[in-house]
């Protein structure tokens, strides 16, 4: 970016929720620390209570989008709105449900001079979670077995066919639940079918330990500036509340061969299980930062910024070895916002313009 | 895992050297470990013995080094090494 420009970044996935958060504020956190003001983010989120859409040090301004289940169209339309106001340079998509929808309006998105950084249809279909064990198998990966199932009468006697609990049901495309017994599979079956269609996948349970690597594909088949931590913490649904940076050769491997197989383009999260035996196994590949990637600033690694050079076609900053041993910890903290602010949201769908504060 | 083979007709198993060798020490007893993000903390002999581990794979010259640097015999010493191998083999299994 030339030292005189200001860009506009959106970025979605400002749902930064304790149990459940989504990247985006953590992406604007390490884009705003690497550009300053130099850069003008724009928050895009689906609910006005999305938290990081009223976070005005990250986001210079907000706007509500249409959910990806009311088609690319409809989305499409919103962000060709938001775009008339707004003038965005580079879009930062932060949630796996709205990635085959960008994906398929990218050249669309692209004629309005909206860039993204993005992996291709092929590449996106190859890492979803049913057809994980096949992509491991490519790459010389370990991966649980991992079964499609279409009705919950499997859990009936499903330890006499080899899957003895506990089981780990998870859905096509989110949501993952440990079931210990038949009850609790069958009420997660339910939940997960209704919430996300079948067939719903069950997946052999690893115990170990959950590593997880960020980095960025570069679609040539090289993966850039990975980040690794192990989880210390989590909530309640399994998701990282403390996490270490550590650094794994072999974990770097696998991801690289991964990557490698993929072609990928794009932010990626690989998720491991590091097994008793100490064998990586493949959980899980999110097309998207993760919502811990502050720590990559943090190790001197900041991929959101990193991304950003490489789609504007800039040599990005060179990156800091790996520092195995910087933690995070998340806390719960309130944001207090003017009723202003969020009237706004909830009847314009924005929040007020910069030239609209006094 | 590493055998080293100790006086006592017992087999000292420890986990691999490059395992040990990449452990982060503070005086404090802080151990970490850069390669699975684990951490935990050791007494002042556990200490001693971890970083005479790190060095060197010789029972022996282990022995000798930690009754030189502290008031214990060597069949005290040997006991306490193995003790503590089977901390270090449990921890890193």
């Amino acid at each position: 970016m030339k030292r005189d420009e200001r860009l506009t970044v959106a970025i979605t996935g400002m749902n930064a929720v304790a149990d459940n958060p989504g990247a985006g504020l953590a992406v604007a956190r390490c884009l705003r620390e690497a550009y300053g003001e130099r850069l003008r983010i724009i928050g895009l989120g689906y609910d006005a209570l999305d938290p990081g859409l009223h976070r005005r040090e990250y986001c210079d301004s907000a706007h509500l989008i249409s959910y990806p289940g009311s088609g690319t169209d409809a989305l499409f339309d919103r962000l060709a709105e938001i775009h008339e106001v707004e003038r965005i340079d580079f879009l930062l998509p932060c949630l796996d449900a709205e990635l085959p929808l960008l994906v398929n309006m990218a050249p669309r998105l692209d004629e309005l001079g909206i860039r993204s950084y993005l992996p291709s249809r092929e590449q996106l279909a190859k890492r979803t979670k049913d057809r994980l064990a096949e992509l491991a198998h490519e790459a010389g990966t370990a991966s649980p077995e991992t079964l499609p199932v279409t009705h919950a009468d499997f859990f009936r006697d499903c330890d006499r066919k080899g899957w003895p609990f506990p089981l780990v049901v998870k859905g096509v495309f989110y949501d993952a639940r440990i079931a210990a017994n038949r009850e609790e599979a069958e009420v997660a079956f339910r939940a997960i079918a209704a919430e996300w269609g079948l067939p719903v996948l069950v997946q052999r349970r690893i115990s170990g330990e959950e590593c997880n690597l960020a980095g960025i594909g570069d679609g040539k088949g090289a993966l850039l500036g990975e980040v690794m931590m192990k989880k210390r913490a989590t909530t309640s649904r399994g998701k990282a509340w403390a996490g270490i940076s550590i650094h794994d050769e072999e974990l770097s491997s696998a991801a690289q061969r991964l990557v490698a197989a993929l072609k990928w383009k794009g932010p990626i999260e690989i998720e491991v299980m590091r097994d008793n035996q100490g064998v990586y196994q493949l959980i899980e590949i999110n097309p998207r930062f993760p919502a811990w990637i502050y720590l990559s600033q943090g190790v001197g690694r900041n991929l959101p910024a990193m991304l950003l050079a490489l789609a504007l076609g800039e040599e990005p900053l060179p990156l800091a070895p790996p520092r195995p041993g910087l933690l995070f910890i998340r806390y719960a903290q309130e944001t207090l916002v003017p009723l202003s602010s969020f009237e706004s949201l909830m009847v314009e769908g924005r929040s007020a313009l910069e030239s609209e504060q006094s | 895992m590493d055998n080293i083979p100790a006086r006592q007709g017992h087999s000292l198993e420890l986990p691999k050297s490059d395992v040990l060798k990449r452990l982060a020490l503070s005086d404090s007893g802080f151990v970490f470990d850069p390669v699975s993000g684990n951490s935990f903390t050791v007494n002042g002999s556990g200490l001693a013995i971890l970083r005479r581990l790190q060095q060197e794979s010789d029972l022996i010259r282990i022995v000798a080094s930690l009754c030189e640097a502290f008031d214990v015999d060597v069949l005290a010493a040997e006991r306490d090494i193995i003790e503590f191998a089977n901390l270090l083999r449990n921890t890193f299994r």
